[in-house]
């Protein structure tokens, strides 16, 4: 028995003449922090500040760790700016620096002369070429949820709250949530969460509002450097596929994908990433197994056990009647 | 307030750790100088120390006392029954009642935990077989009338025959109640419940069964409480065996079974346990009035054990969440594994933590 039969989600959620799965290629390379998509997402999904009305928890937004104030996904943030800083060279990045006559021709004038069509081969400091001499770098990279093929959140709930949209992403229907929670730590990257004051689990939708009726997902349109791509998975696979090769032709091996693999633990994701470093560094997981792929053993280790214990508690009755037998 | 001025030859006046450029300078501990990067770069890492996993809503009490009160009520039942079959009428009797009871209390603990109590019906919308807590409903939606049934013909003297069938179907029903709670804490993400999975369903059906045995050492007289010492022993070998096993097989994934508050309590329950169904074994023997004391502090120990380690295998899944080393760890030995597997050299930079 198993529980994916077929590979499509979409099919096997039972869809017929569905449009193309839909989801997001996040190239981290290209992030420059701004946070832009947290706010649009927070802004057009209406999700409630985090420390909310009455309590003195917007306190914790200052996390005194780094230019992170979100911490990671949860129910009232469904796209989370990671910053990490790294004594790794990428790119020069000098304290105390006078750039006037920069022998390295940072010249920032001459670069944004150039606009912003610079071919990578070209550019005086981006991440794609790293410079001579760096010291460290600043990693930072927009998560969001996954939009699994195997999604445990979706499997486990009980209610069939969470559904596989005709994208193929996955969402929770608020008025059939009855807040158990079991999606919760279902899901092996940490990212639906319970909202305290509300009872029931939130998460990224991929803005199924705004994509059925063709409009981008609010993350993406906001996001200044299209570090964050929206678009049929297919295509965005494609496209991360030549993002990939081109780094790694300019000399940046840390460059890899995550998600990206339609083999890997969860079946490949629907929102996927191009990282600088090992998945953990960002806080993800770096092999993620969708979590009801055992289920089918586990539901047989249990049977086996009812048996058992029907079985051991039975023998303990062996030699008849208690009254007789004693007395 | 600034406490430097910005000149041509660079800045005036400035605290010399501006200049720090990160990780430079690294030397004893207490005497590094500039600042230290606060992740660090590559595999076996984390994000600031932060959980990969979104923490457990469930509360301690609600679930923990759920996953302990169905290991109860199931195992009940299967004693009920067997009292039932052996002419055992006060062993039936407090079992079914107890089966009652805690199918009872385990319900109003899982309704209490939801964040929309008011739509908990919404559990029966669907039969879906993928989701653990929805077969637990439709599961509880049968057996708890069942047991109902059976607990109430008795008490009220009537249908003989309704109340044995019910009894009877209680007790088909009983195993299941008790076993499915471990495909629900298994059948997640969390590392010290996910991967105990083999293990967990014969650690709750012995934790169960050892519960219920004590409930019957309490509640009946000894001439028929013998099956309920046995079956305290049967359970704390199922419970203990099964939980030495888990451990064993888990690694460094088993510490909070092992270490910390969670730790504590599983060895608790585990040493509790196991003395108290040895214990079990020799209460009969007791000279004079004291035997039926015994009898009832024996069963009351076995029963406060067997909630030891259910509320210690529930601490040592939040903790298991709580720490990002059990979530990363395990998941890049393996990619470390089948990077070897497959040859490509790149083997040795997962060996990281």
């Amino acid at each position: 028995m198993t529980i994916h039969p077929l590979p499509d989600p979409v099919v096997a959620s039972g869809w017929t003449d569905a449009p193309p799965r839909m989801g997001f290629f996040t190239d981290t390379s290209v992030c420059i922090g701004c946070k832009a998509c947290e706010v649009a997402c927070k802004e057009w999904n209406a999700i409630p500040a985090r420390g909310t009305e009455g309590s003195s928890d917007l306190a914790q937004d200052f996390t005194a760790m780094s230019m992170d104030n979100s911490m990671g996904l949860g129910a009232d943030t469904w796209r989370h700016v990671a910053f990490i800083e790294q004594r790794k060279p990428l790119g020069i990045q000098e304290p105390g620096q006078f750039h006037g006559d920069d022998p390295s021709g940072s010249d920032v004038l001459a670069l944004a002369a150039q606009g912003s069509g610079t071919p990578p081969s070209e550019a005086g400091m981006t991440p794609t070429t790293p410079g001579p001499a760096g010291e460290f770098r600043w990693l930072m990279a927009s998560d969001v949820c996954k939009h699994c093929t195997h999604a445990a959140c979706l499997d486990v709930c009980p209610t069939g709250s969470l559904f596989r949209t005709e994208f193929g992403t996955v969402v929770v229907q608020e008025d059939i949530c009855n807040g158990c929670g079991y999606c919760v730590p279902a899901c092996p990257y940490g990212v639906i969460d319970q909202r305290p004051e509300d009872g029931r689990a939130w998460k990224c939708t991929l803005c199924y509002d705004r994509i059925s009726v063709g409009a981008e997902p609010a993350c993406a349109k906001a996001c200044p450097t299209d570090s964050i791509q929206f678009g049929p998975l297919d295509e965005l696979r494609a496209r991360a596929d030549a993002r990939l090769a081109s780094m790694h032709e300019n000399g940046v091996t840390d460059a890899r994908l995550y998600g990206r693999d339609p083999d890997d633990g969860v079946g490949g994701d629907g929102a996927f990433f191009l990282l600088l470093d090992e998945p953990e560094v960002y806080g993800l997981p770096p092999d993620p197994v969708d979590t009801t792929r055992d289920l089918a053993s586990m539901w047989r280790h249990a049977a086996t056990a009812a048996v058992t214990v029907l079985a051991g508690i039975a023998v303990t009755f062996a030699g008849g009647s208690g009254r007789r037998s004693r007395r | 307030m600034s406490t430097s001025d910005v000149t041509r030859d660079g800045l005036r006046g400035a605290h010399p750790e501006r200049e720090a450029t990160t990780g430079v300078a690294t030397g004893r501990r207490g005497r590094r100088r500039g600042e230290q990067p606060r992740v660090e770069a590559g595999a076996g890492s984390s994000y600031y120390g932060l959980p990969v996993l979104n923490q457990v809503t469930w509360e301690t009490t609600d679930i923990g006392g759920y996953l302990y009160l169905g290991g109860l009520a199931g195992a009940s039942s299967v004693l009920a029954a067997g009292a039932e079959l052996t002419d055992r009428p006060v062993l039936a009797r407090a079992t079914r009642a107890s089966a009652l009871g805690a199918v009872g209390l385990s319900l109003v603990a899982l309704i209490h935990d939801l964040g929309r109590p008011e739509r908990f019906l919404h559990m029966l919308r669907v039969a879906k077989p993928s989701s653990p807590m929805n077969v637990g409903s439709w599961l509880l939606t049968v057996y708890g009338p069942v047991a109902g049934v059976a607990a109430a013909a008795d008490i009220a003297g009537v249908l003989p025959r309704t109340r044995r069938a019910a009894t009877l179907a209680a007790a088909a029903l009983g195993p299941a109640v008790a076993s499915y709670t471990a495909v629900l804490i298994s059948d997640t993400a969390v590392p010290a419940w996910h991967d105990g999975y083999r293990e967990m369903p014969y650690l709750f059906v012995g934790s169960g069964a050892t519960a219920a045995a004590g409930l019957g050492m309490i509640a009946a007289p000894p001439y028929e409480a013998g099956p309920a010492r046995r079956t305290a022993l049967v359970g704390a070998v199922l419970e203990v065996g099964a939980g030495r096993l888990m451990q064993r097989r888990l690694g460094m994934v088993a510490e909070p079974y092992e270490h910390g508050r969670s730790g504590a309590l599983v060895r608790a329950g585990e040493i509790g346990t196991t003395v108290s169904a040895l214990a079990a074994q020799v209460v009969d023997r007791v000279p004079g009035g004291r035997g039926r004391a015994a009898a009832v502090a024996c069963g009351a120990a076995l029963m406060v054990s067997s909630a030891l380690t259910r509320f210690g295998i529930f601490l040592a899944g939040k903790a298991s969440a709580a720490d990002p080393r059990y979530t990363v760890e395990p998941q890049r030995r393996r990619l470390t594994e089948r990077r070897v597997e497959r040859g490509d050299g790149s083997g040795a930079e997962g060996a990281g933590g």
